[in-house]
């Protein structure tokens, strides 16, 4: 009865069919042929692009830095193989748009030729300061698919009071199901990833003796959702040691795996608008991420592929296979034996919160989670009809948005009331348009509103910036003008004042 | 390589849910009713359902041909036929031809498509159609037939059903009667108590729906089955019709437990009129009714307590589609007021003060 009252831990979120067992169910596939040629954008994550370090035509080994990071939020990009750098230039970016990027193109010698790696044996001898840097050099990002670079986190976790790591290894997606695979197999690598991020969040001594900040990070939480039974047991009994590392199982249902959402589940804390979790004292990261950490500290090795998931009706040979980033789309597409006549949209993510890429020539990234190629009868696609006002999408929405009051106002163009309805705290989690009984497009909606919020912002900041300067040439034009004035007043005087000496000599004379 | 065009965000797979689907189920929930409806009263009542279904399809494409739209595809949505459909149910059984023609071109024209169509209007245009036919209509609007049901002796045969629907009623008296709520408003009139207005009355006829009165709504157990159905769907969520119901049942037995003899009971207040159908099938509306669970709580105590007033204090002996229209009109308050939290800020939509540990 009184858990009738206190405030719910879930709110909305949809059960949505999850097509999982196709390809949760066969190992990962490690055995993909390496590309000739791999595409890595310059810029795989949250903050500025990486600077390239090498020249067209060097020779490079895996595991060589290619571009280091820039700035506070940004992370470096390796080679995911041997080869010849071909190329430095703009090409599609693995986005709706497919607009152009900076990217390295690599030709693969097929040698496959590590760089000389540094294995440490006891990494907890580290300080966590070291961790974080080995994790930033890494180029190890949030691979859940934020992207959000990982030493950053591990940093703000050191200068704030943590409580509780939470591992998300939830994979709420339809579809995906890399997270799974990855946590049955390699789920000992995992809980040696989180010991580590427990270790490089630990304040060192050092800091407790300046009394700057008492870190008392030491509890990890692993959430996985319960149709993920076999995972879960995985974890269980490789966490068994570290009663530090608790393994939970948590309901199955979108959008379980939104950060915020699974916070106030596991903790019951809900992170205010505008602040960083690590803030309320909790960070989350994804199993993935974990996997690369354990892989970056242990072995020395830097990110360089990931597990994807290819899964979808056009698919002949759905699986999880670990392919290096810059691999194109098609060649996954090839190895998967995907029927090209069958695919009526290609989705990098889950069907949820993915995007729709144009075509398939555009490279896997450390975002990529899975490609689906799904067919016409997969798909939500019916016209879209007039809404009827059923609230379904008020009912289903995580954050708690009226969408149809929204996308109302946007339709009438009225932007600025749909932001104070809330725009800007939409996650686009899908939840709404998956709903919808009228298939109204609710996340386009919003997006466009919030790209078209945003350029209106710019514009006016422009046209303000445009203003300012006229003002000031107007001062300046008025300065100057004042100050001719000046001088031919001074100069017409000193003209008078000449002649009056002259006459005054003149008559003196 | 393979180029598609055409890219979109968002959720790229959907749950099975079409607006054509949930018109279907809404219909499909209504039919017991109005089968029972149907059956009770006879040849009458199947022609002014028929005529009042097509004469709101008609309507409802002749709007959309004014207005340039395509009309087979808006039809296909059920939504035209859903509204006559109620129209007709709302009707008195044996009532002319006209009343059901007048009764969907007022809910179509005048409560859908002038407001922009499907979605847009801000009152319930099937509820708009019985209040405007009552006021302009009282004498065929209060005409109630007796119960006669299909095949029976007594009852019309389908060439005199053609006479009633379209010439009219010959020999009034002896086919019709009041309504339980009409006969018991009457009564009181006249300072008669309920003991002896209610000699005649079987609380369980009028429940299952053997009496006079609208064409689908006379059996409260139909209409509560179908409700409960719809529930169970999860085409509607229960807190309307909850809060209706349970507010006019409260109301009345306070009043009943104080005074029985100038107080109808709850049941009796629950069996009769239109209620049930309301609280179902009307008052969930989504067009017309709020988006939150707490802004349906309160609309639908605000339809039992208005309900409850008329029916009491009123002049008419029914409310139900009175106070339906007016909470219509305070649906847009309800929600400008309640609305969901956003996550991380506080009612007013300020964010949240991280808590100091």
């Amino acid at each position: 009865m009184l858990s009738f009252f206190s405030k719910p831990l879930i709110r909305g979120g949809v059960h949505a069919e999850d097509h999982k067992s196709l390809t949760a169910e066969l190992p990962i596939v490690s055995n993909f042929p390496l590309p000739k040629n791999l595409y890595i954008p310059l810029q795989q994550h949250v903050g500025k692009p990486a600077e390239p370090v090498i020249k067209v035509g060097e020779r490079v080994l895996k595991g060589q830095l290619l571009a280091y990071s820039q700035g506070m939020i940004s992370a470096p990009v390796h080679a995911p193989s041997s080869g010849i750098i071909q190329d430095v230039n703009d090409y599609p970016a693995p986005h709706p748009s497919a607009l152009p990027i900076r990217t390295i193109v690599l030709e693969t010698d097929g040698l496959d030729q590590w760089i000389e790696t540094q294995t440490i044996e006891d990494p907890f001898q580290l300080t966590p300061e070291d961790i974080s840097l080995r994790v930033g050099a890494a180029g190890i990002v949030g691979l859940g698919g934020a992207t959000f670079p990982t030493a950053v986190k591990l940093n703000m976790g050191r200068e704030n009071q943590i409580e509780t790591l939470i591992i998300n290894g939830s994979e709420c997606e339809p579809y995906l199901s890399c997270d799974d695979r990855l946590m049955q197999e390699r789920a000992m690598q995992i809980i040696d990833g989180v010991r580590l991020m427990l270790h490089g969040m630990t304040n060192s001594p050092e800091g407790h003796l300046t009394g700057k900040s008492g870190i008392k990070t030491g509890n990890a939480v692993v959430a996985i959702e319960d149709n993920k039974p076999l995972a879960y047991k995985a974890m269980q009994s490789a966490a068994v040691l570290y009663p530090q590392i608790k393994i939970i199982q948590i309901p199955t249902r979108y959008p379980m795996g939104w950060d915020r959402q699974l916070i106030r589940y596991v903790t019951g804390k809900e992170v205010p608008v505008g602040c960083r979790s690590s803030e309320i004292g909790v960070t989350i990261h994804n199993v993935g991420t974990a996997y690369a950490v354990h892989k970056a500290i242990r072995h020395g090795q830097p990110l360089l592929n990931r597990v994807v998931t290819i899964a979808g009706g056009a698919v002949e040979r759905p699986m999880n296979v670990e392919v290096p980033f810059g691999t194109l789309i098609s060649e996954l597409f090839e190895f998967c034996g995907v029927r090209n006549d069958q695919i009526a949209r290609i989705i990098m993510g889950g069907p949820m919160m993915g995007d729709s890429l144009p075509h398939t020539g555009l490279p896997t990234v450390k975002a990529t989670s899975g490609i689906l190629a799904l067919t016409h009868n997969e798909l939500k696609n019916a016209a879209e009809q007039p809404c009827i006002r059923c609230a379904s999408c008020i009912t289903v929405c995580p954050a708690g948005l009226r969408p149809l009051d929204m996308a109302n106002n946007i339709r009438i163009n009225q932007l600025d009331v749909a932001v104070d309805l809330g725009l800007k705290d939409c996650i686009s989690c899908g939840c709404c348009s998956y709903i919808c009984p009228s298939n109204i497009p609710l996340v386009q909606y919003f997006k466009y509103a919030s790209g078209e919020v945003m350029a209106r912002q710019q514009a006016e900041h422009k046209s303000e910036q445009t203003k300012r300067l006229i003002d000031a040439r107007n001062a300046r034009m008025d300065r100057i003008a004042r100050q001719q004035q000046d001088e031919e007043q001074a100069r017409l005087a000193a003209k008078a004042e000449r002649e009056r000496l002259k006459a005054e000599q003149e008559a003196l004379l | 390589m393979i180029t598609h065009f055409k890219p979109s965000s968002g959720a790229h797979v959907g749950a099975n849910a079409s607006v054509t689907h949930i018109m279907w189920q809404v219909m499909l929930a209504m039919m017991p009713a109005t089968a029972f409806g149907l059956w009770c009263f006879g040849w009458p009542a199947l022609n002014l359902f028929v005529i009042t279904v097509l004469s709101a399809v008609i309507f409802e494409a002749f709007c959309l041909r004014l207005a340039g739209k395509i009309a087979k595809p808006v039809i296909m949505d059920g939504s035209a036929v859903l509204t006559g459909w109620l129209v007709a149910m709302t009707l008195p059984p044996w009532a002319p031809w006209w009343i059901g023609v007048v009764g969907s071109g007022i809910a179509i024209v005048l409560g859908k498509q002038v407001y922009g169509g499907l979605g847009q209007n801000l009152f319930n245009p099937a509820m708009l159609a019985r209040i405007a036919l009552l006021i302009s209509f009282p004498i065929e609007m209060t005409t109630w037939a007796n119960v006669s049901p299909l095949f029976f002796s007594q009852s019309p045969s389908l060439a005199e059903s053609w006479h009633i629907t379209f010439s009219g009623l010959e020999n009034i008296d002896a086919h019709t009667g009041a309504t339980t709520l009409g006969f018991i408003k009457t009564e009181f009139s006249q300072n008669h108590l309920l003991t002896d207005i209610l000699k005649d009355y079987s609380a369980f006829l009028n429940f299952i729906g053997w009496s006079r009165g609208s064409l689908g709504e006379t059996s409260a157990l139909l209409l509560g089955l179908g409700g409960v159905w719809l529930i169970r769907q999860k085409v509607i969520q229960w807190y309307i019709p909850a809060s209706l119901l349970l507010t006019v049942a409260l109301l009345a037995s306070i009043f009943h437990l104080i005074d029985s003899q100038h107080y109808v009971s709850p049941l009796l207040h629950l069996s009769s009129g239109a209620i049930m159908c309301v609280a179902f099938f009307v008052a969930t509306d989504y067009v017309t009714s709020p988006n939150t669970p707490t802004g349906q709580l309160v609309f639908g105590t605000g339809c039992g307590l208005l309900i409850f007033v008329i029916r009491t204090w009123g002049a008419y002996p029914e409310g139900a589609g009175f106070a339906v229209l007016l909470m219509n009109s305070a649906t847009p308050l309800i929600d400008h007021y309640i609305h969901p939290r956003i996550y991380g800020r506080d009612r007013k939509g300020k964010p949240l003060e991280i808590p100091k540990s």
